[in-house]
């Protein structure tokens, strides 16, 4: 599933937005990477800074207001560093994107057919004909139905669904190694959601796509992730295999979300076990971890410095002070219930 | 202490705990398309959006009924229906025995009863009023006090978690989305009504928000005795609140009971896809088969028979042809599909005289 040396690789991302009233810092100090051929899900909340992430990766943020520090590298080019020209050849052909609202993403007043040849022809320098036809293998293969007519439409003539699966092949176009998705299906209808996210599952999987995958939910990306990288507050907290985030979350905001799920063990009736308060203000972030001010096992050194990153397996690391004590066997007390 | 602040606003169980608090019969609304004004079908709309057409069931008095389906699904329109703030084409609205808008209930002292908290909890705050204005304005149009309209106020955005010297003063704007929700809350609280419907409140909250919200509806739902109508695309929230769930698809209803044998034992093979569509929680036992393909068809030109039958994996031809009526498929568990309907055509019908739709 996963091999060979990393095709994204970031260290030390930290994003600071200025300009507004007052300073914030949206990324603070992000590592991540990727091989070629893996998913990895960034799971989190609103202003948890996973969709700065990604566009810092795309570098789609805006130049004057975001200050960007730390090392991107995606497939051998130093993002941070691309002149204007390279960044055009970058975009598309190396690393493309996929948004939460297609109807926003493609262009209203050109025609969906045209948008992808268009976009065949600027980076490949294909013929019309040629870009027409790859076009229409794009729609054939992420099964738009009659393709060939659908090609014409505009994108508010097709259904939700449909809009999403020709922005996907929008996004593939150029035959990108890195996908880039950013909550791609929050806005549809569950029985829409799981087609897509098969979809996604199964290009990928063709493909040999590496998959970057936003979402806040924790179900979407069990269903699609190999890794997960939970982020709270600008930092990842907690990184590790799917299956370890899931069945023994090791950060006490993860098993936080875990076991705050409505239509999880709880009867109904009962009471969800809610994670109290709310996130940090990103302008004023306390100088400790950042889920102190919400967390059940907050200690006084909690407030004073940002936990560093603890190993608790393989591949999985956590930061919070409770696991760089060294008690594991105090952790699986404390998660027992969420696992 | 609520009680002795009633101040001349009335509410009074009528009917007893037998009666249902609201009875909804054949409700109907239809957007846009042109009357027909001669032939047979005079006065019917034609290509007109049917968001809801003919749906009928009772709220029994404290609980919770659930409603779910996708998007075009009527959900929404459904609520707007039953507060009254878009009028029905045809059907009735019983609340509590009276038929809403009649002499008996107008309109009013039934929106004294009934209230509702939207999804966007930014859209359905007045920007310019703050939150002690916001919760205490209702009862001000219904003819209290100001004083005593303020006090309510902040018994009520205590009530909701809030501290009332903190957030009485605040505009919106100084508020999360949490927050803002709990003062929509306290305010469709703030006329004391006994049903409250809730249209995707949750829907827009963080998860971590989203889990102190359901606790608090739970809490005031105790509370205050309230009933509540929970509308929301998501299964694992509506298992969590509901006694009865209603699935509706394409402006009909699919299937109604109690909530555990529904979402445990649907019958309707929408229920089973939407269930089925359930991101998967296991990352071993991931969903392998998208249950359902394509989107819900447009609900301007519904399809024939059966609206679920272009999508659904048992139809026959009969299903294109007959709208199956809602049957009895066990102890207050109602379905509409043939497949549940004794004597209809389809093949694993159970056998039995014919029932007209």
């Amino acid at each position: 599933m996963s091999g060979g040396a990393p095709i994204v690789e970031v260290e030390g991302l930290t994003v600071d937005f200025v300009g507004g009233a007052k300073p914030l810092r949206a990324v603070d100090g992000v590592d991540l990477t990727l091989r070629p051929g893996e998913v990895l899900a960034l799971l989190g909340e609103s202003g948890s800074g996973k969709s700065v992430t990604l566009r810092a990766l795309m570098r789609l943020l805006p130049e004057r207001r975001a200050v960007i520090a730390g090392k991107v590298r995606v497939d051998g080019h130093d993002v941070r560093a691309l002149s204007k020209s390279d960044l055009t050849a970058y975009r598309g052909r190396t690393i493309a994107m996929i948004y939460q609202e297609p109807g926003i993403a493609l262009d209203p007043v050109y025609r969906v057919g045209d948008q992808i040849a268009e976009a065949v022809m600027r980076h490949e320098g294909a013929s019309r004909r040629e870009a027409r036809t790859r076009a229409l293998e794009l729609f054939e293969r992420v099964r738009i139905p009659s393709a060939a007519r659908r090609l014409d439409n505009y994108a508010h003539e097709m259904s939700g669904g449909m809009r999403q699966r020709a922005m996907i092949a929008l996004a593939l176009a150029c035959r990108p190694k890195v996908l880039l998705a950013d909550e791609p299906t929050t806005a549809l209808d569950a029985t829409v959601q799981i087609q897509v996210l098969l979809l996604l599952r199964e290009l990928q999987r063709e493909l040999g796509l590496a998959v970057i995958f936003v979402t806040h939910d924790i179900g979407v990306a069990t269903e699609i992730a190999d890794r997960i990288a939970v982020m709270y507050a600008g930092r990842i907290v907690e990184t590790g295999a799917c299956r370890d985030i899931i069945r023994t979350p090791a950060h006490p905001y993860t098993g936080g979300l875990l076991a705050s799920r409505a239509g999880g063990a709880q009867a109904k009736g009962g009471r969800l076990a809610a994670i109290p308060g709310v996130p940090p203000d990103l302008s004023n972030l306390p100088p400790g971890c950042a889920f102190a001010p919400r967390c059940k096992q907050v200690q006084p050194v909690c407030e004073q410095a940002v936990p560093a990153e603890a190993s608790i397996g393989h591949d999985h690391r956590a930061r919070c002070v409770l696991l760089s004590a060294g008690s594991a066997a105090g952790q699986r007390e404390v998660f027992g219930e969420t696992t | 202490m609520m009680e002795g602040s009633r101040h001349g606003i009335l509410t009074c169980d009528r009917g007893g705990p037998a009666q249902p608090l609201l009875s909804v019969r054949d409700l109907t609304r239809h957007f846009g398309g042109r009357r027909a004004w001669i032939g047979a079908k005079v006065g019917e709309r034609r290509g007109a959006v049917r968001a809801v057409d003919g749906v009928s069931f009772d709220v029994a008095k404290g609980e919770t009924l659930g409603i779910v389906g996708e998007s075009g699904c009527g959900k929404s329109t459904l609520a707007r229906l039953i507060t009254q703030i878009i009028a029905a084409d045809a059907g009735e609205v019983i609340f509590d025995g009276e038929a809403v808008g009649t002499s008996a209930l107008d309109l009013s002292a039934y929106r004294r009863e009934v209230q509702m908290v939207f999804q966007d909890s930014y859209a359905s705050l007045n920007p310019r009023l703050t939150v002690e204005e916001t919760v205490a304005f209702g009862p001000r149009v219904h003819g209290l006090a100001r004083r005593d309209a303020i006090d309510r106020a902040h018994d009520l955005i205590s009530r909701v978690g809030l501290d009332p010297t903190r957030f009485a003063a605040r505009y919106p704007h100084e508020l999360s989305g949490g927050q803002r929700q709990r003062v929509n809350i306290a305010r469709a609280l703030a006329l004391q009504p006994r049903l409250l419907i809730l249209d995707e409140a949750v829907s827009a909250l963080d998860k971590s928000i989203e889990a102190q919200v359901l606790n608090l509806l739970v809490d005031l739902k105790d509370e205050f005795g309230l009933t509540y109508m929970f509308i929301s695309h998501d299964l694992n929230v509506v298992r969590f609140m509901s006694d009865r769930v209603m699935v509706m698809y394409l402006g009909k209803v699919a299937e109604l009971g109690a909530a555990d044998v529904i979402l445990a034992n649907p019958r309707h093979p929408y229920t089973m896809a939407l269930l089925a569509s359930m991101p998967s929680m296991d990352p071993d036992r991931r969903t392998t088969e998208a249950p359902l393909s394509g989107d819900p068809p447009n609900p301007i030109d519904p399809p024939s028979g059966c609206r679920f039958h272009t999508r659904c994996k048992f139809a026959t031809p009969v299903c294109a042809q007959t709208a199956p009526a809602l049957a009895e498929v066990g102890p207050a568990h109602r379905a509409a599909c043939l497949m549940a309907a004794p004597g209809s055509a389809h093949p694993q019908a159970p056998p039995g005289a014919a029932v007209a739709a």
